[in-house]
């Protein structure tokens, strides 16, 4: 008898919490099917009326055409697609081979870089910008070059890269793999690439999910760099359309769809990944 | 040991750690002792010429109003946030933990915000705010939505709060999530059979084994809280009359539009030392209470 009471407590407590998270999520949602919506409608329709769900006359695509134009869509999304991909390319190549030179040869030197290391994770980048640019920007004129803004990317990954690797090479990587590997011939390059890299596996996958959010979304340091169109990335060139376009609504709704659909759509494929990517990379660090 | 003369030591240092330490020392190491330095100067951005200043623009710093202005503007705006973001995260975990149906579904939907860049989820926002709560207000009489949050000092403040709680409660529920699936099933069960409610449970056996989630939790939103500048850029801008202009943004117009960049950099050291102090403080109280299962 007691069960079946229970049994139903039960049923609507969770009947409930399903009803919250509804609720919950429609409010998170919200935002974003606003923007949605908005984006097929006629800017004067959107002042009247931003909630209507359809425009009267119709949808219309000249929203998204303009946008697409003006905000040099395709060579942004390069711009950015080239950056984030050299970036963390080789934040992941040389943080594993410098993570993997600190645990295998225990030198006061290694000892002393990879505390630097770990100091240098706190340092919010508002304390190093003014310098770069004043380094960078004033004596080198090394500014506006999407190289400079991927060198300056790699900088800024290669300490949190470093340190996860670190833990997992130390505490994943058997010695005795290696040495085996050495005894046949193989050098200590080929022993890293064939042997060691691979097992690296799963925190290389956390480590491009979190450097891929993040350079893929920057938008002061960029700012900062780049400085002509050319080289604008999307977060960029969404902010300058924004600048030039403040009253088209309807434009900017759509230049906010085409900003983030494809991330969205990379979302749908890769979601497994790239939750455990942030979970690991969140309990690393 | 593979390499055994000094020779195959230098190289194997020079190849495996040359190009990342060479790249750390020129983007991290030396802008940030250059930046030292750049503080007792009086430098502008332009000129190639500037003078020694000593302590004069740390003693600017400390008497700018309008720094210390944002600085207590952004202190109660991470007071507000953090708090805001971990009860929600950790209230959507407890949801999303409970064995529910489509709970994977309900994880990856409120992550979502995550995915997309600060600067873009001001932008979604401040339409939402100053378009669709607008439209809203009028079409039912509302007056809390009379007029745009975003031309009142005081509420476009608490939009601040809002599109940060929106933005980052995702993210920290995946780590609360994360957190109480580590758990042991059968110290839940032997609460339970000893009498706790599902209540006594979570708050007497959970979360105290969940120490080390708040701690990260914490962490993070505390960091990323203090630091805030795209949000504040693009939903904003600091605005109305430099009612929401945090600190980081505060420091960048030092910087970058009044040109005073040692007396900037002076003021982003400070806010620098601030952090520190309360993100140590917290790492430090967290972990002492932390448990083994």
């Amino acid at each position: 008898m007691e069960g079946i009471v229970g049994g139903r407590k039960k049923k609507v407590w969770s009947v409930f919490k399903i009803a919250l998270l509804a609720v919950l999520l429609a409010g998170y949602m919200i935002p974003f099917i606003l923007v949605l919506i908005n984006a097929f409608k006629r800017s004067g329709t959107i002042i009247r009326n931003p909630l209507r769900v359809m425009d009267p006359n119709g949808i219309t695509l000249d929203n998204f055409k303009k946008a697409y134009e003006s905000m040099d869509f395709p060579r942004a999304f390069f711009n950015s697609l080239l950056i984030t991909v050299v970036s963390v390319a080789i934040i992941i190549l040389i943080s594993s081979m410098t993570a993997y030179l600190f645990v295998r040869a225990s030198w006061k030197i290694n000892g002393i870089f990879f505390a630097l290391m770990v100091a240098a994770m706190i340092i919010p980048f508002q304390v190093l910008m003014i310098p770069i640019v004043s380094i960078y920007g004033g004596a080198l004129g090394l500014l506006d070059h999407k190289a400079t803004l991927i060198f300056f990317n790699v900088g800024f990954g290669i300490s949190m890269a470093t340190f996860i690797y670190h833990g997992f090479i130390k505490g994943n990587v058997p010695i005795s793999l290696e040495e085996a590997a050495m005894l046949d011939g193989c050098t200590r390059r080929q022993t890293f690439f064939k042997i060691v890299f691979p097992i690296l596996k799963p925190v290389t996958a956390t480590i491009i999910v979190l450097d891929v959010l993040w350079v893929w979304n920057d938008y002061l340091l960029p700012s900062l760099v780049l400085t002509s169109k050319n080289n604008f990335t999307l977060p960029l060139s969404t902010y300058s359309f924004y600048g030039t376009y403040s009253v088209d609504y309807g434009a900017l709704m759509a230049a906010l769809v085409l900003t983030v659909i494809p991330v969205i759509i990379l979302y749908l494929f890769l979601q497994r990944q790239i939750i455990s990517g942030v979970i690991s990379g969140a309990v690393k660090s | 040991m593979y390499e055994r003369t000094k020779a195959a030591k230098v190289k194997f240092f020079l190849l495996f750690g040359a190009p990342a330490l060479a790249v750390f020392i020129a983007v991290v190491l030396i802008p940030f002792f250059y930046g030292l330095y750049l503080t007792f100067t009086n430098w502008d951005g332009v000129s190639a010429a500037h003078e020694f200043v000593f302590f004069d623009n740390f003693v600017k710093a400390f008497t700018d109003v309008g720094f210390w202005n944002s600085l207590w503007l952004t202190v109660k705006y991470v007071l507000f946030s953090v708090l805001l973001i971990n009860l929600v995260a950790f209230l959507l975990a407890y949801l999303l933990t409970s064995g529910i149906k489509g709970q994977n579904f309900f994880r990856s939907a409120f992550f979502t915000p995550n995915l997309i860049g600060g600067i873009i989820l001001g932008f979604i926002w401040n339409f939402v705010f100053q378009r669709a709560f607008v439209s809203i207000g009028k079409t039912l009489g509302w007056s809390l939505f009379a007029e745009s949050w975003l031309s009142d000092p005081a509420k476009a403040f608490w939009a601040m709060v809002i599109v940060t709680v929106w933005q980052y409660s995702g993210y920290m529920m995946i780590i609360y999530v994360a957190g109480f699936m580590s758990v042991p099933k059968d110290l839940i069960e032997a609460a339970s059979i000893d009498g706790c409610t599902g209540f006594q449970t979570t708050r007497h056996v959970v979360m105290p084994l969940m120490a080390g989630s708040f701690v990260i939790c914490l962490f993070l939103s505390l960091q990323r809280c203090f630091m805030v500048y795209d949000v504040n850029l693009s939903l904003t801008d600091g605005g109305p009359y430099g009612a929401t202009r945090m600190a980081a943004m505060h420091v960048y117009q030092k910087a970058f539009i009044s040109r005073e960049y040692g007396m900037g950099q002076a003021e982003a050291l400070l806010l620098f030392a601030v952090v520190l102090i309360i993100v140590l403080a917290q790492i430090y109280l967290g972990k002492r209470r932390e448990v083994d299962a």
